[in-house]
């Protein structure tokens, strides 16, 4: 019997002139689109300098500052005031005022101070930029630092270097962290989308009151739905792998063979997922809206842009429920890490759980009388 | 006039009696603001710290102590060996590594040779850099404290000011962006997929042979959404005031005057969109992949605009919601005054003339 009904299944879905070329087409744009799009690096911001003081020592602060690579000097401006337009027009995003007497005080007291305004409207963007620029200032002083000891002929005075390292990620590109976890995404929209619009289909169609009368048992029809895209998910991730070596030269560093059994439960999780919502939904609109609703929910509390680690409490309970979260770190870790399956036994089981439990829940949900 | 308003009753009664979706259009706005007011935060917090010193004596101790006293950190691991770094990173035990050098006290008092190491787990960029930036400035005031106990101060003190988010909550960036993107799903797509059922079910034939006049007829379709997109925002507005604490730093009219621009905007590309369209499901199609992708992706609501590709950056001028959100995080956000919003106002008041006027013309009063 199932037999039957998967060669129907996939009969219907190769007669569909638009979702065979959906499932090799989406995996290509998406990996090339959304990385260029999502891109919260921090870099080229447009610096305004006002500087009262004119010295060598202002100067060779702010050239120490353009030469760091983070910023572009974009304005010079005489006062507070015009730099402060400059950032209402968006022409600047952070400004670098140095007071008039800034080398007095660094000679006659040995202290003086800068002030570092910032546009915080993206606090990201806001308070990396001028963490960086604070960081530039105390180089500098550190620099100016040492000459004087030299020149004065002191002893060594207490000090200690701080070296920064990145690990998995040395150049810190954004690109590496996005790409596994746009792989997700991806998944999860083709294996959750598309059943749930699936069956909803056949309701539309009222092709399911046929399917009702039919001998077919509730656990095969379900069953029949899912591996359809269970194939069509591990096609996706397969085209996957090649884009990320073929344009951004990314290959996991794990196994392959650990992606391939995560990714094989994370797919039929979802596709119970897809399942049990057309089970709920009686039109497409309801259906599109209801998965709309669990995708965004998932793409935000999953960790995809920003840390789970740095969400309120509440939001982490939830995120616990979402198997996207899971996939998600394991992607991450196989692909840059090289983790094992022994050091991620955690999110197998709770993968694991969810596939079992959504598709069950799928079973029971699908009534053969409305 | 009898006529439109029982047209407008009828289109009422065919929302409230979808109570799905009469829930999702009023509680979508709710649910986006609590995810992107409280969810979404870059902020760093509780990242577990591992160490690894050699030989520890009062430095390092004094150093780990201030890293682990602040807010950011908690010290979860004391390593014994330095290869016990990658295992601990694999697991995704700990976000940052602590390495100090051999002999550091000696070598920090005499030779002046000694070393830290910051080893950050660099798959998120920008939460690594922002935690060795943290762990940076707490061992650097360490150093300011040595060299104070040595007199020899020697400083540029940076005084940061952040301006328009002090506290960088991430809701003053998404505020702005929920609103164009719920007021668009609203105004256009709710509209266009309305309009079209009406097409799709065979009930416009009997509408359009009414003596109600056809521009009539889809007027009254635009009403409720008008009003509910109307409550939407007032719920995006209170909420973000009351609930998120995000203050609306500019004029409240020039606020809405905005809004009201970019909500007949969207009406008039719904209208637009159903003019093309005659199922539900094509409806549905070019209204999400022509209009929902570009104003998630091109409207810099979660993704800036700035780090884009050049022909992105160009393409995202086209993108309305770009124009509208710009706009309100000028007035709401940083409360700058009509001057500096002129340019953004002009151009969506531009677009909005220009599709309501297409969708006039294109609107045809009889169906094929």
């Amino acid at each position: 019997m199932l037999r039957y009904l998967l060669e129907k299944e996939f009969k219907q879905f190769g007669r569909n002139k638009f979702l065979p070329r959906m499932v090799f087409m989406f995996p290509f744009v998406s990996l090339l689109v959304f990385p260029l799009v999502a891109n919260f690096d921090v870099r080229d911001m447009n610096l305004s300098i006002v500087d009262h003081d004119h010295s060598p020592m202002s100067r060779r602060l702010t050239q120490k500052a353009s030469a760091s690579g983070y910023f572009r000097v974009t304005q010079v401006a005489d006062s507070y005031e015009r730099a402060l337009r400059g950032i209402e027009d968006d022409t600047a995003d952070i400004i670098l005022e140095i007071p008039s007497g800034f080398e007095r005080d660094m000679v006659r007291q040995r202290s003086a101070a800068v002030m570092i305004a910032a546009n915080t409207v993206n606090g990201t963007r806001g308070g990396l930029g001028s963490a960086y620029l604070a960081g530039i200032v105390n180089d500098y002083a550190g620099e100016l630092r040492a000459e004087l000891m030299a020149s004065s002929g002191r002893l060594v005075t207490p000090s200690f270097d701080i070296i920064q390292r990145y690990r998995f990620n040395p150049h810190l590109e954004y690109r590496v962290f996005m790409v596994p976890a746009i792989m997700v995404m991806l998944l999860t929209m083709m294996c959750g989308f598309l059943p749930a619009l699936n069956i909803v289909g056949e309701k539309e169609k009222g092709t399911i009151e046929q399917m009702n009368v039919t001998p077919v048992r509730r656990f095969e029809f379900i069953l029949a739905k899912l591996i359809p895209y269970w194939v069509v998910g591990f096609v996706a991730l397969n085209i996957c792998f090649f884009v990320a070596w073929a344009f951004y030269g990314l290959t996991p560093v794990g196994g392959v063979g650990t992606i391939y059994l995560f990714a094989s439960v994370f797919v039929l999780a979802v596709s119970g997922l897809g399942l049990v919502i057309s089970n709920f939904a009686k039109t497409i609109q309801q259906a599109m809206f209801m998965m709309f609703f669990f995708v965004v929910t998932m793409i935000f509390l999953g960790g995809l842009y920003t840390p789970v680690a740095s969400m309120p409490d509440w939001a982490q309970r939830i995120s616990d429920f979402l198997p996207l979260k899971y996939f998600i770190i394991v992607m991450r870790s196989v692909y840059l890490k090289g983790s094992h399956v022994t050091d991620m036994l955690q999110p197998l089981t709770a993968l694991a759980c969810f596939a079992v439990g959504l598709n069950a829940l799928a079973v029971v949900s699908y009534r053969k009388r409305s | 006039m009898r006529q439109f308003f029982a047209f407008v009753a009828k289109e009422f009664r065919h929302i409230f009696r979808d109570r799905l979706t009469t829930a999702i259009l009023l509680g979508l706005p709710i649910l986006m603001l609590f995810l992107f007011g409280f969810a979404i935060t870059t902020e760093v917090k509780n990242i577990r710290l591992a160490v690894y010193a050699p030989a520890p004596d009062d430095a390092t101790r004094a150093i780990v102590d201030r890293l682990a006293a602040n807010d950011y950190f908690i010290l979860s691991r004391t390593l014994a060996d330095p290869s016990q770094i990658q295992d601990v990173f694999a697991r995704g035990e700990v976000g940052l590594a602590v390495v100090f050098s051999e002999n550091f006290q000696e070598e920090m008092l005499h030779t002046g040779a000694a070393q830290v190491e910051l080893i950050a787990d660099g798959t998120d960029p920008n939460t690594a850099k922002t935690l060795v930036n943290y762990a940076q400035n707490i061992i650097a005031g360490y150093q300011q404290e040595l060299l104070r106990d040595a007199s020899v101060p020697f400083l540029i003190i940076p005084e940061v000011k952040l301006l328009y988010n002090p506290s960088m909550k991430g809701a003053y960036n998404f505020v702005p962006g929920v609103m164009g993107m719920i007021l668009l799903l609203v105004c256009a797509m709710m509209t266009s997929i309305s309009i079209a059922r009406e097409k799709e079910t065979g009930t416009m034939e009997v509408l359009l042979v009414s003596p109600v006049r056809p521009l009539q007829i889809i007027l009254a379709k635009t009403v409720p959404y008008f009003v509910i997109s109307v409550i939407d925002l007032a719920t995006i507005l209170l909420m973000a005031v009351y609930v998120l604490g995000v203050p609306i730093a500019g004029s409240l009219a020039l606020l809405i005057g905005t809004a009201l621009i970019y909500i007949f905007m969207s009406l008039a590309l719904g209208i637009l969109i159903s003019s093309i369209a005659n199922t539900q499901s094509t409806a549905l199609l070019i209204s999400g992949m022509a209009m929902m992708l570009p104003v998630i992706m091109l409207s810099g609501m979660i993704f800036p605009i700035e780090t884009m590709p050049w022909p992105l950056q160009w393409l995202s001028q086209a993108v309305p919601a770009k124009w509208f959100i710009a706009a309100v995080r000028k007035i709401m956000i940083r409360g700058l005054d009509f001057e500096s919003v002129r340019k953004e106002l002009a151009v969506l008041s531009g677009m909005a003339v220009f599709l309501i006027a297409a969708s006039l013309k294109r609107h045809r009063t009889r169906l094929e």
